[in-house]
């Protein structure tokens, strides 16, 4: 009660001097908007500067805080990339990654296509509890069946190949994918694919002539999704990869990169960088299907 | 004449071959389309899952498969101050950074529903942490967390003078776990603040439009229309959240390693090296497991929520 007559007295006063209260909500919207917002970009994004940064630093002014200002770079140098491209085996990595990444999000998305496909369209008889049971499955995070997982990729001779990489990954893209694609079905009308029924059409028919086309972004989205999480994974990559040119960039940098007490900082963010690199170009072309995806997993 | 019109009439619906009428009839084309998903989830998931807990049943070790010791590997975890030291990091770690997550993610979310220019671009920028490789941005916190050359100790000493020594961010107990959970912080916001924005923006304005016409403040907005309509979501998010937090692994193992000693290991990485590194499969399986009765409340929480969302729309399961 008293709450509401006090809003009410101020927007009286306000209408009063309508000078005073514009001036005073855009100090206020700089303050409680803007300012806030600038300091959450400037910490967010203050590690990849630093990262940048230190990547073209000589190694002078690197570990040189008094002579040199740390935030600027007084001349730059590709020595720590050069040093990373042609004196490690930072391109092997690098192909191995994208290797991995680009064969495990195809398996994952022809997989997740086909099942989202019975699952939504089919509609047979426990598809919910199918559809549910994939859901459960995005549930059980890597770090609890990497030990018997490990077990069962030395069973099958996978051990220390990439292919161990591309069969496991859509464990976790499955699930997700399958969830994002079952809602893009959803939002595709019933009729026509009874209009292509009436017209003679099978189902594989349907599924590629009118389905998949209009399911494209729910593609790229789940394309995108995966492609980025098949690039970040880390510990099914640690455990399963053992010789040092198989291994993917991130495992790489922290085993064949750190080595003895002597840090090389340098050549750590030039690798940290250069990794983070591909997919961070990638997603920016697909933002849009990125955020998608992300907010379209939470609501489904 | 009519007559090739009739031959030309019928050779235009030939009768489909047997394979196009296996793939049209419905059971067969309901399982090929399950095969390959389901396939490699029971293969890679469902399998190793069982005989995770199978294996913490048994004493196996690399390279020897081991025999069944009942709740030998439990009754010895259960006497190991190491392991308890890692089940404590691991629920504080995950209820400060949940907690710091949220309540950053939240007033991002906030901030990003109000009409600010570019919005768009800023969404993509702040998105960044979540994209980049978790280790790889770990690596820029180490040497951000530099004992000799942290930026931060820089700051301090050089420009603001409030202190002599530089940070001692890893090397001691405490300042290393705040240190982890700082990174983790960092890293969940970016999710957090985008999954919410997209609950936000779900709201109704001419709810708010109403509660002002009504003469309500901003906190009574917040409270009575914002929270409530955005808790569905809220539960949802923070569950991935909790679980995907209490599983961490990378950041750990990137930064400090579970140093020092052994006072920063989570369930995972502790299950790591005991597990693969140690070659005990057995032990670290026994630990991962340990790590299920948390991860299924988590999941339940999430149930409840999804049903209550459900509920609230009136709509009918799906």
């Amino acid at each position: 009660m008293t709450d509401a007559t006090a809003a009410t007295a101020e927007a009286s006063k306000a209408t009063v001097t309508p000078d005073q209260m514009s001036w005073d909500s855009r100090t206020r919207r700089m303050i409680t908007i803007y300012l806030p917002l600038a300091l959450f970009v400037i910490v967010l994004l203050f590690p990849f500067y630093w990262m940048a940064i230190t990547s073209f630093k000589p190694n002078a002014e690197l570990y040189d805080y008094k002579k040199f200002n740390p935030f600027l770079i007084g001349s730059p140098t590709l020595y720590h990339i050069k040093h990373l491209l042609f004196e490690t085996a930072y391109p092997h990595w690098l192909v191995t990654t994208m290797t991995v990444a680009v064969c495990s999000t195809t398996l994952s998305l022809f997989s997740s296509v086909l099942a989202a496909y019975a699952i939504q369209r089919l509609r047979f008889k426990g598809s919910q509890y199918v559809g549910l049971g994939i859901y459960l499955a995005y549930l059980v995070p890597p770090s609890i069946l990497f030990i018997p997982l490990a077990t069962t990729i030395y069973q099958l001779g996978l051990f220390d190949s990439p292919l161990a990489l591309i069969l496991t990954y859509p464990t976790f893209l499955v699930p997700f994918s399958t969830w994002l694609l079952i809602g893009y079905f959803k939002s595709i009308p019933y009729e026509l694919e009874e209009c292509a029924l009436i017209d003679g059409a099978t189902r594989l028919q349907i599924l590629r002539r009118i389905t998949l086309p209009l399911a494209v972004p729910g593609l790229i989205s789940a394309g995108i999704f995966s492609f980025t999480l098949s690039w970040n994974e880390f510990i099914y990559a640690l455990a399963f990869i053992q010789s040092s040119e198989k291994k993917t960039v991130s495992v790489a940098i922290l085993t064949e990169l750190v080595s003895g007490d002597v840090y090389q900082w340098g050549s750590l963010m030039a690798g940290s960088l250069l990794g983070s690199l591909p997919v961070a170009l990638f997603y920016s072309f697909f933002v849009d299907y990125y955020v998608s995806s992300l907010t379209g997993a939470v609501k489904e | 004449m009519t007559v090739t019109t009739m031959t030309d009439w019928t050779r235009a619906r030939p009768q489909p071959n047997w394979l196009a009428r296996l793939f049209d009839y419905k059971p067969f084309l309901v399982v090929a389309c399950l095969t390959p998903a389901l396939g490699l989830l029971l293969v890679f998931l469902t399998y190793p899952l069982g005989l995770g807990i199978w294996l913490s049943f048994t004493d196996t070790k690399i390279g020897r498969t081991g025999e069944f010791v009942g709740l030998d590997n439990f009754e010895y975890l259960l006497s190991d101050p190491q392991f308890w030291s890692a089940v404590f990091y691991s629920v504080f770690y995950t209820a400060v950074a949940t907690f710091g997550k949220f309540a950053l993610g939240l007033w991002l979310a906030l901030l990003l529903n109000n009409h600010v220019p570019f919005k768009s671009l800023l969404r993509a920028i702040i998105l960044l942490p979540w994209i980049v490789p978790t280790v790889l941005s770990a690596l820029a916190f180490w040497w951000l967390y530099d004992p000799q050359f942290s930026i931060f100790s820089y700051l301090a000493i050089d420009i603001l003078h409030i202190r002599k020594t530089p940070f001692d961010f890893l090397s001691t107990i405490w300042p290393a776990r705040w240190s982890l959970i700082a990174a983790n912080i960092w890293r969940g916001i970016p999710f957090v603040a985008i999954s919410l924005l997209a609950g936000l923006q779900t709201i109704s304005p001419s709810l708010y439009e109403a509660a002002l016409l009504d003469g309500s403040t901003a906190w009574q907005r917040f409270r009575y229309i914002t929270f409530p309509l955005l808790l569905p979501i809220l539960a949802i998010v923070m569950t991935f959240s909790i679980i995907f937090t209490f599983t961490d692994f990378q950041l750990v193992y990137a930064i400090t390693r579970g140093g020092p000693l052994n006072s920063t290991h989570l369930m995972a990485t502790l299950a790591f090296q005991r597990g693969i590194s140690g070659g005990e499969l057995g032990e670290g399986a026994a630990i991962a497991v340990a790590m299920i009765p948390f991860l299924v409340a988590a999941t339940l929480f999430s149930y409840f929520a999804l049903a209550r969302r459900k509920w609230q729309q009136g709509e009918a399961n799906d």
